[in-house]
């Protein structure tokens, strides 16, 4: 008997489910997926999932448990959840100074969501928010992620904890990759482009609206019959 | 370039399930608006000196004009075909000219490269050929017979299918595209796609459907519609030129694009270039 996939409370354009999403499928656990509508309906402010969720925010994972139902809605937790059920290298080594850098990331991403996240929700759905102030602290935060990145690099390490995937690159990745959206450019940070790739890169990666897979690893090119430009 | 021959036009400006007597400022065409619930539960447009704007209520959303519509809102008679599900979409803001966000729901060609695996395919890259017309009586651009390959034409489809698509421009900033309907053979399903122009380089895209399928969820609707719209925002804030070139000569176009040929032809002949760029630059 297999026991009943965990619901994910879900938003196809949110990049924090999208981290759920993408940890589940790099995983290899399948969610049970209950849409949400969250624009227009702004239904996660809706008493079916405030009592849920107090705080009114999405993605929530409801997983059964040994004691009942879990119910986690902080993405972070979410992510160390899927990867201790099957995914366990995602947790790193368990060496103490690589389970608190996973755990300084894991929090950093929040910062990204703030940030990123508002001048996102600011300029493609007309959230109220002051769009300078976004906009600066999600540049200082990926200024941050850039010298990190660049030093993990001469370390000859692709990744933020070391040199595989760990959830603190999933909780960073989606806000990062979707910073154009809130008019945030990335242009700038060569570090943070290769590694978006080499997430992009990772077996099993999904992508969702605005993070594309890597056509790139296509066969040759130079064979394709049409431009891809619209 | 100018406003004057489109300022006559309806655009839509918000949607009718969420008027709020408080009202809500926005933009036309750079003008700030207000629009808002009015005592006798109708829609109401003003500037925000007061001055009121003509109003229409139709297609789930409210629609007003600068200036002076010479004629009614654009009809979509199958929308209003009873049994069919109306789809609120929503809001997206995007950073290009609203030209340019109609210009790109023409295009079939980009769906394997930006839709992949649901509105295209590699190597299904092949647009087969079409008809495109400007129908004088109805003064609307038309593409018909338009058939394309689809790994996942809709919310209710299991499979790939071939798609035969109609498109259809009746006014500047606003298409809508009939395409085949899986549960439905025989009928089609409505999907629209209404623009404000806040500026020339700016627009709020509202889309809109009213599809035969009794059984996906409302909300799947929502989101299906809102992953292909998303898919398409970062390609159309990147286009050079911004604004949309009405000019011959300087984008060479493939079968694909007989149908964006065919919509700049028809906004040059009217004069619709709010959001155009006349001269090569
Ligand atoms: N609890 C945080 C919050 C995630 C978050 O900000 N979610 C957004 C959607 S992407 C949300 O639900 N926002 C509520 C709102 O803006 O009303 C997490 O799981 O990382
Ligand atoms: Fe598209």
């Amino acid at each position: 008997m297999t026991s009943p996939s965990p619901v994910l409370y879900d938003y196809i354009l949110s990049p924090s489910c999208y981290k759920a999403r993408l940890m589940a499928a790099l995983a290899g656990v399948r969610l049970a997926l209950r849409p949400v509508d969250f624009h227009p309906g702004v239904e996660h402010r809706g008493p079916e999932l405030l009592a849920l969720n107090p705080a009114g925010s999405i993605p929530i994972l409801v997983a059964p448990d040994a004691d009942g139902d879990l119910i986690l809605t902080e993405s972070a937790a979410i992510l160390v959840y899927l990867a201790s059920k099957a995914a366990p290298a995602f947790l790193g080594s368990g060496k103490p100074a690589e389970s608190a850098r996973i755990q300084q990331w894991l929090a950093f991403s929040a910062r990204l969501t703030a940030s990123l996240g508002g001048a996102r929700l600011h300029e493609m759905l007309h959230r109220p928010g002051d769009l300078a102030g976004l906009r600066a602290s999600g540049i200082a935060a990926l200024r941050e992620l850039e010298a990190a990145l660049f030093e993990q690099r001469l370390k000859g390490e692709a990744f933020l904890v070391g040199n595989r995937p760990t959830v603190a690159d999933i909780a960073c990745f989606p806000y990062v990759a979707l910073a154009p959206d809130g008019g945030v450019s990335l242009d700038a940070y060569p570090s943070i482009r290769l590694w978006m790739r080499a997430v992009r890169a990772l077996e099993g990666f999904i992508e969702m609206p605005g993070i594309h897979r890597l056509h790139e690893l296509k066969p040759d090119p130079h064979e394709a019959p049409a431009t891809a430009e619209a | 370039m100018s406003r004057d021959a489109m300022i006559d036009e309806w655009y839509p400006v918000g949607l009718l399930s969420q008027l709020l007597p408080e009202g809500r400022e926005t933009l036309l065409m750079g003008e700030t608006i207000r629009v808002s619930l009015g005592a006798d539960g109708r829609a109401k447009v003003a500037t925000t000196a007061g001055h009121p704007l003509p109003v229409t209520e139709r297609y789930g959303h409210v629609w007003s004009s600068l200036g002076q519509p010479a004629r009614p809102l654009f009809d979509i008679p199958e929308a209003e075909h009873p049994g069919r599900r109306l789809v609120d979409v929503g809001v997206v803001r995007v950073r290009c000219s609203p030209l340019r966000a109609v210009e790109n729901f023409l295009d079939i060609a980009h769906f394997p490269f930006v839709h992949t695996d649901i509105l295209g395919a590699e190597p299904h890259t092949e647009v087969e050929s079409y008809k495109v017309e400007i129908r004088e009586e109805a003064d609307e651009v038309w593409a018909t017979q338009v058939k394309f390959y689809q790994p996942q034409a809709a919310k209710s489809a299991s499979g790939g299918i071939t798609t035969e698509y109609m498109y259809r421009v009746p006014a500047p900033t606003c298409s809508v595209l009939y395409k085949t309907c899986p549960p439905r053979p025989g009928e089609w399903d409505v999907i629209t796609l209404f623009v404000q122009p806040l500026t020339e380089e700016l627009c709020d895209v509202w889309p809109w459907m009213a599809l035969y399928d009794d059984d996906t969820p409302m909300t799947d609707l929502i989101h299906f519609q809102q992953m292909i719209f998303l898919q398409d925002r970062s390609i159309l804030e990147n286009q050079i030129p911004r604004r949309l070139p009405l000019d011959p000569g300087m984008e060479i176009p493939t079968r694909a694009d007989l149908t964006s040929v065919a919509y700049r032809r028809w906004l040059k002949r009217h004069g619709f270039t709010y959001g155009a760029q006349l001269v090569a630059q």
